[in-house]
């Protein structure tokens, strides 16, 4: 059983604490919860809103339709009314109107007044919302403990009891569940994989919606002993990780389309340099500003193409927050191992929505950093791109061993790094590091698989679709619909073995994809040769819900 | 005490022209070295394209040279990746004052503790002699053909500005004077910034040898650089008279000085990493 509420407002009316609140206090119950963001680009007004998930099964996307509003604005009303289920509740204060059977108006403000605490007044509504959906407001003091002093838990409670007591239940669901989970979004996971993959250095420019990792992690850096610096620019961000990497630590850097633009002369030095570097996109509309604080999956082209001339590089696209987590982890050892600049993609949708999910392993999780040591170097100069069977050199830290300097150059170099223009070395050297590709083909991992075991429709995704697809999957085949989906996450260098196995037996292939073209389907066609049948593309901005990809399907598919 | 100035001979071939300004910046930079009593493996080299940013190739050390107009950020984050390196970035006019103009206004309000050698030829060499922002307004080159139509660039005036914490001048012709400089430059706390008059005989027929020797003198001994409306008065001067020495002083925090997680404890290279110690991290998303 699963229910949808919407809390709509303006920007600065409250809705993100309102909403934070709620979550909370759904997981506190063993509800599992998926709650995602609406939000314009500006710091006041507009129309901004929250679409939050609850049930006894685990949920991976958001739903059309609703169960319940809550109401801080005339708009949210106005603008959701139509997705409200016939027997669905719209809460509001007493200064909103509809002629609206479904809107139950409580005096939130005056109460809240008369707790002496008008911040607490949506508290109220939440007390409301619980009793509406019959949930108790029993054993929730901890979660409000977490959050703010005695006093103001204490009002809030009252706030809760107040709402709870004004209304009548609705509905009536209950989880027999505990509540072991963590609630976590894309960006905080890929913060979080960070920190624990070793990350010591995080340089960035703020720019939605990939400003939350950095603010994330800026927050923690003196508890976890690293560096947080916010840059004069993009280009800076990511020569500063560069420099940081080259001298011996794990780095990072983050940004959307436009930053990533900016930091594309820096992969190219990344590159030729071999300096390891985890460079994390949160994709947005564009072209150039585009829209702000929305989603797409528009940069595949881009950032597999990213800087002039070939080398090797890889791109992971992280399908949701407990795959952001592990990825990052992962992109962090992958970038030491080869010497390489691994791109990890994601977007508004997986950076801002919240999902519970059972904690992450650390026994699962290693920091592997490949370096050499005196031993493995020999004597005489240090060669910092020397000729080797698999075209990794040793890498050692700068200042690390007695007599032994490093030399990283932007030019094409010989084995020492000095400028060399030969016609010998340069073949040399772009064998060497274009060999390194063989190696990460190998590392590569397969997409993931959902669905019958042999469906005659494939979908085809990547990212942060993964969610939807898996619900849209489970809906179809509940009707003996032979579907099944292969996810990417990783996405350059193109796996191929799971498309060639399904691709091969199923009757109709279709990409699903946030952009105009089908990226994914071209690049699919360029690495494989498969065309895809049919695509089911949006590019407006908003992400495709498991029941409007259901939909597509039947509409346009079947 | 001083190291063996041979240690910073670089066995990379040369690639500047004969009488090259360079050829005095890379010998006082060694000399500044040795006499600082350092060795090659302490000390990085960091640098952007252009001829003078080819200095890392030719001084034995570590070495970064990256991309036009960047030789600072990497400089910057290696320094907070291992805070005992000393660190240098030496590039060129171009490359320090145009391309990467952004990066010099924001690390010397970091104030980080960098030495910034700036081969000011007044011109792009390695391009073939186009303006550059120092380039003397009216100059004709080979791109502005009817000359430079943009007032000069002053970067003395510019760092005071900002509240640089070390400005200097030298000229690439008077090894001595550059090496006290860098030495200077390198012993103080914080971003130094030095300008060195740099003679490109091949592209800069304006800006000779001759022409900054008939300029040039010493800032006198009992000139206080700590007074910043002195030191702006000196900037000015530059038609008949350049003045050469550390013209501009402020003594503030370093970058690394302003963060306990830095400056509190070793080396960040030298940190314990270990995925666990993220789990408290975790703990806060129940
Ligand atoms: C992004 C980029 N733009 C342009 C260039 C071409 N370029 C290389 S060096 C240079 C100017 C060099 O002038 P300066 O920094 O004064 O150094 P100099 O050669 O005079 O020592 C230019 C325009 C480049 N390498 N990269
Ligand atoms: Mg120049």
């Amino acid at each position: 059983m699963k229910y949808n509420i919407l809390v709509g407002g303006a920007a600065g009316q409250g809705m993100s604490t309102i909403s934070t609140l709620l979550q909370k206090v759904l997981k506190r119950k063993g509800f599992y919860v998926f709650a995602n963001k609406d939000y314009m680009s500006r710091v006041r007004g507009g129309h901004n809103f929250v679409q939050i998930r609850f049930g006894t099964t685990p949920i991976t996307s958001h739903h059309p339709t609703l169960d319940a509003i809550i109401a801080l604005d005339q708009s949210t009303i106005d603008n959701h009314i139509n997705r409200l289920n016939n027997n669905g509740i719209i809460i509001c204060d007493t200064d909103l109107n509809s002629e609206d059977k479904r809107v139950i108006q409580i005096p939130m403000r005056k109460l809240s007044r008369e707790i002496k605490n008008p911040r607490v007044f949506g508290s109220i509504g939440i007390g409301a919302l619980l009793k509406i959906f019959g949930i108790s407001i029993d054993n929730i003091e901890p979660v409000l403990r977490k959050r703010f002093d005695k006093n103001t838990s204490q009002a809030n409670l009252e706030a809760f009891k107040k709402g709870h007591e004004l209304v009548e239940s609705h509905f009536n669901i209950n989880s027999n569940n505990e509540d072991n989970h963590i609630i976590i979004n894309g960006n905080q996971a890929i913060a979080l994989g960070a920190i624990a993959g070793g990350v010591t250095f995080y340089s960035a420019y703020p720019m939605t919606p990939s400003t939350s990792v950095m603010t994330y992690l800026s927050k923690k850096q003196q508890e976890a002993g690293i560096l947080v610096e916010q840059a004069e620019d993009e280009i800076a961000a990511i020569n500063m990780a560069l420099g940081a990497s080259y001298a011996g630590i794990r780095s990072m850097t983050g940004t959307s389309g436009g930053g990533f633009s900016l930091m594309v002369e820096g992969i190219g030095l990344g590159a030729v340099a071999e300096i390891p570097l985890v460079i994390v996109n949160v994709q947005r509309p564009g072209p150039a500003t585009g829209l702000p604080t929305r989603t797409a999956q528009c940069d595949l082209d881009f950032v597999i193409s990213a800087s002039q001339d070939d080398f090797p590089k890889m791109v992971i696209a992280v399908r949701n927050p407990e795959d952001a987590f592990y990825q990052t982890v992962r992109a962090l050892n992958l970038a030491e191992k080869y010497q390489i600049q691994v791109i990890i993609l994601s977007d508004q949708y997986l950076a801002d929505y919240n999902q519970t999910i059972k904690p992450y392993n650390f026994d699962e999780i290693s920091i592997d950093r490949y370096l050499s040591s005196k031993d493995d170097i020999g004597e005489g100069f240090y060669k910092r791109y020397k000729f080797t069977e698999n075209g990794i050199s040793p890498r050692i830290i700068p200042s690390t061993i007695e007599s032994k300097t490093v030399l990283g150059d932007s030019h094409e170099h010989n084995e020492i790094g000095f400028v060399d223009e030969s016609i010998e070395n340069r073949i040399a050297m772009m064998n060497k590091r274009m060999k390194r590709i063989s190696l990460l083909k190998s590392e590569i991992q397969e997409p993931e698989y959902i669905g019958v075991e042999n469906p005659e429709i494939l979908l085809l995704g990547w990212g942060s679709t993964h969610g939807s697809l898996l619900e849209a999957v489970e809906l179809l085949a509940n009707e003996s619909i032979k579907i099944g989906a292969l996810i990417f996450g990783d996405i350059w260098p193109l796996p191929t073995g799971q498309l060639e196995y399904y691709g091969t037996n199923s009757k109709t292939i279709v990409n699903v994809e946030h952009n105009f073209t089908g990226q994914l389907a071209n690049l699919i066609a360029q690495e494989t040769g498969f065309k895809c049948d049919k695509s089911i593309l949006r590019y407006d901005g908003r992400q495709l819900s498991g029941t409007d990809i259901y939909n597509k399907v039947k509409k346009e598919v079947l | 005490m001083a190291t063996d100035i041979k240690l910073f001979e670089s066995k990379s071939e040369n690639s500047w022209c004969p009488g090259c300004g360079n050829f005095g910046i890379v010998n006082a930079l060694k000399k500044a070295f040795s006499e600082l009593d350092l060795l090659p493996h302490n000390i990085l080299i960091a640098s952007g394209i252009g001829q003078a940013a080819k200095t890392p190739h030719y001084v034995n050390a570590n070495g970064f040279n990256g991309l036009h107009g960047r030789g600072i950020p990497p400089a910057v984050g290696a320094k907070i990746a291992n805070k005992d390196l000393r660190v240098i970035v030496t590039s060129g006019d171009g490359d320090s004052y145009g391309e990467g103009g952004n990066h010099l206004i924001h690390n010397i309000r970091r104030n980080i503790d960098i030495t910034h050698l700036v081969h000011n030829n007044q011109i792009y060499g390695l391009t073939k002699g186009q303006g550059s922002p120092t380039t003397g307004k009216g100059h004709k080159t080979s791109m502005q053909f009817e000359g430079v139509y943009a007032d000069e660039f002053n970067p003395i005036a510019f760092a005071i500005s900002l509240g640089c914490s070390f400005v200097a001048r030298s000229f690439s012709a008077d090894k001595d004077h550059l090496s006290e400089m860098i030495k200077a430059g390198m012993e103080h706390n914080g971003y130094a910034l030095i300008d060195i008059l740099q003679p490109c005989v091949t592209f800069n027929k304006i800006n000779t040898y001759k022409w900054y020797k008939d300029r040039v003198y010493y800032i006198e001994d009992d000139y206080n650089p700590y007074d910043k409306v002195e030191a702006f008065k000196k900037s000015q001067e530059w038609e008949n008279k350049i003045p050469i020495g550390v013209i501009y002083k402020e003594d503030k925090p370093t970058f690394i000085d302003r963060i306990p997680q830095i400056k509190d404890n070793p080396p960040l290279i030298n940190k314990k990493l270990d995925p666990k110690n993220a789990i408290k991290f975790m703990e806060e998303f129940k």
